[in-house]
């Protein structure tokens, strides 16, 4: 009687050729699993602007004045004053919030701590702890003005006096 | 009256006073206990005290609200909850240490606290279990009406080149957006909160005596709660509350009847610690290495954590340092003088337009 109950015994080999399969098949899942999860983290499609691109002839810019016509499309302001045209990040350097730029008072302001920054981008109020960030700006053949996001130039590194972080006029 | 109001709003005024009345009504130690008593502070654990404290708090409400720069910041749907928030946690505060206050007295007089006799007991079924169950209701009710009466501060898709004017953070990292205000990210974003968090778990454990333990208690145990009230609700509570209504555009100071101007102009010409000794003191501009620069910022940040616990050790807390030795003391004093930096450092910020005591921007140290 109770042979009859008896589970049909499984050989040593058989047992392990199991396992062995069981654990193939579960590392396989996770590690699909994980790719996916991997895989979510880069999107499908990136819309980026064109890190560099044209803005104009230099006699758009009226001097003493900030221009925040590339503001929204690249994030940057571009400023002409008696001198030179300088082309300003939009990025506060405390927590990366955009600056607000009130000509009444000639600072940029950051909504979020409070940061001011006078007109030729130089930290003066809050807790912002350097400059804004400078971009390279050339003249074009066509006589535009032609700025590259991918090269900065910080204040604080002294990279402010480098010939190509702004353009004599 | 409202112009009054406004005035001491400013944080400079609002911060000393609430620092004060703090003291007062939540005394740290048996000198101050005895000055609150003898001006009546803990008749405001009373029953009457908290009715009267209620009432003129909603009075101010109902007064503020015929304002309309006041209705129009305290009805926006982002500050309702805040509105709450100052009533709980005031109703919270008052129902312990009301019971605290009832305990001392009785013990004062040698009896047992409340806990100890069946008055204060429930049994779990069936009364706690209905008076959950009843709180459950009301609060789904109230999350419903909630959601039906106030409209959800939805705003326009997200836009990286676009940042509100003011940008708040939700309203429970409100009390660290105000502490960015002062210090730079990494240390306000990150190394003060979690000391600070650490030091507001940790410190009130820290007197391992069985005084005022295992019941509401103030007497027993008032430099724990003190201490702990000091951190939730002056460095929390209350610059959550100071970031939610009285900070408006371009992040500067507004009092609560204020009209929300963004062109308001506010002189802010923050200086650092190495600009006031080189070019105001010494006049001689500031020099190019930046050790020499920030020598003398680094020396009172080292002097800050270094010699100040042992000072405090042989003056002050003469008493804490013998009862709990060495590294129970510095625990203590370290977490303490963490949390400390930062109204020090707002202080440093109103007083002198101190912008940073050490400011090395060329590898991101900012203190």
């Amino acid at each position: 009687m109770s042979d009859d109950t008896q589970p049909t015994p499984i050989s040593r080999r058989g047992f392990i050729n199991w396992l062995t399969a069981a654990w193939v098949a579960f590392i396989a899942i996770v590690a699909g699993l994980l790719t996916g999860t991997v895989r979510f983290l880069f999107p499908n499609v990136l819309f980026e602007p064109p890190q560099s691109f044209r803005a104009g002839p230099p006699e758009d810019y009226t001097v003493g004045e900030v221009s925040t016509r590339f503001k929204n499309e690249f994030g940057v302001w571009i400023v002409r004053s008696t001198t030179e045209i300088y082309v300003l990040s939009t990025v506060c350097t405390h927590l990366g919030c955009t600056p607000n730029w009130l000509g009444g008072e000639q600072k940029f302001k950051c909504p979020c701590h409070g940061s001011g920054f006078r007109i030729s981008g130089v930290n003066f109020e809050g807790p912002a702890p350097r400059p804004l960030e400078r971009f390279k700006v050339t003249l074009a053949d066509d006589g535009q003005l032609l700025i590259d996001k991918t090269k900065k130039f910080q204040f604080e590194k002294g990279e402010w006096s480098n010939p190509e972080s702004f353009l004599a006029v | 009256m409202k112009a009054t109001i406004n005035w001491l709003a400013d944080p400079a005024i609002s911060f000393t006073l609430i620092i004060l009345v703090f003291f007062l009504v939540f005394p740290i130690t048996d000198r101050l206990e005895k000055i609150s008593k003898r001006l009546k502070i803990d008749l405001l654990w009373t029953n009457t005290g908290g009715l009267i404290a209620l009432g003129v708090l909603v009075l101010f409400f109902v007064w503020g609200l015929t304002d309309e720069n006041f209705r129009l910041i305290v009805t926006k749907p982002d500050n309702v909850p805040i509105v709450g928030l100052i009533f709980l946690v005031g109703f919270f505060t008052w129902l312990s240490m009301k019971q605290a206050r009832e305990n001392d007295n009785r013990m004062g007089q040698g009896g047992q606290p409340l806990e100890a006799s069946d008055k204060s007991k429930v049994l779990v079924w069936p009364d706690l279990i209905y008076i959950e169950f009843i709180c459950l209701i009301l609060a789904t009710v109230l999350l419903f009406a909630w959601s039906i009466f106030v409209k959800a501060p939805l705003e326009e898709p997200a836009n990286p080149t676009l940042s509100p004017n003011p940008s708040k953070a939700p309203w429970y990292f409100l009390g660290l957006q105000e502490m960015l205000v002062y210090y730079d990210p990494w240390l306000a974003g990150i190394v003060l909160p979690t000391l600070i968090m650490v030091g507001l778990v940790a410190i009130p454990y820290m007197d391992t005596g069985d005084r005022g333990t295992g019941f509401y208690s103030y007497s027993g145990r008032k430099r724990a709660i003190s201490t702990f009230m000091f951190g939730f609700l002056v460095l929390w509570t209350f610059l959550i509350i100071v970031g939610t209504f009285l900070r408006g555009p371009n992040w500067n100071f507004f009092g609560p009847f204020e009209v929300w101007d963004a062109n308001k102009r506010v002189v802010l010409n923050n200086v650092n610690l190495s600009e006031y000794v080189y070019v105001f003191l010494l006049e001689t501009g500031l020099p190019r290495g930046w050790l020499i620069r920030e020598i003398w910022g680094i020396l009172l940040v080292v002097g800050y954590f270094a010699v100040l616990p042992g000072l405090l050790a042989k003056t002050v807390f003469r008493n804490l340092y013998e009862r709990w030795g060495t590294v129970r003391y510095s625990t203590f004093i370290v977490l303490l003088l963490m949390g400390m930096a930062l109204p020090i450092k707002m202080y440093m910020r109103w007083l002198f337009n101190l912008k940073y005591i050490v400011s090395i921007p060329e590898f991101f140290l900012n203190i």
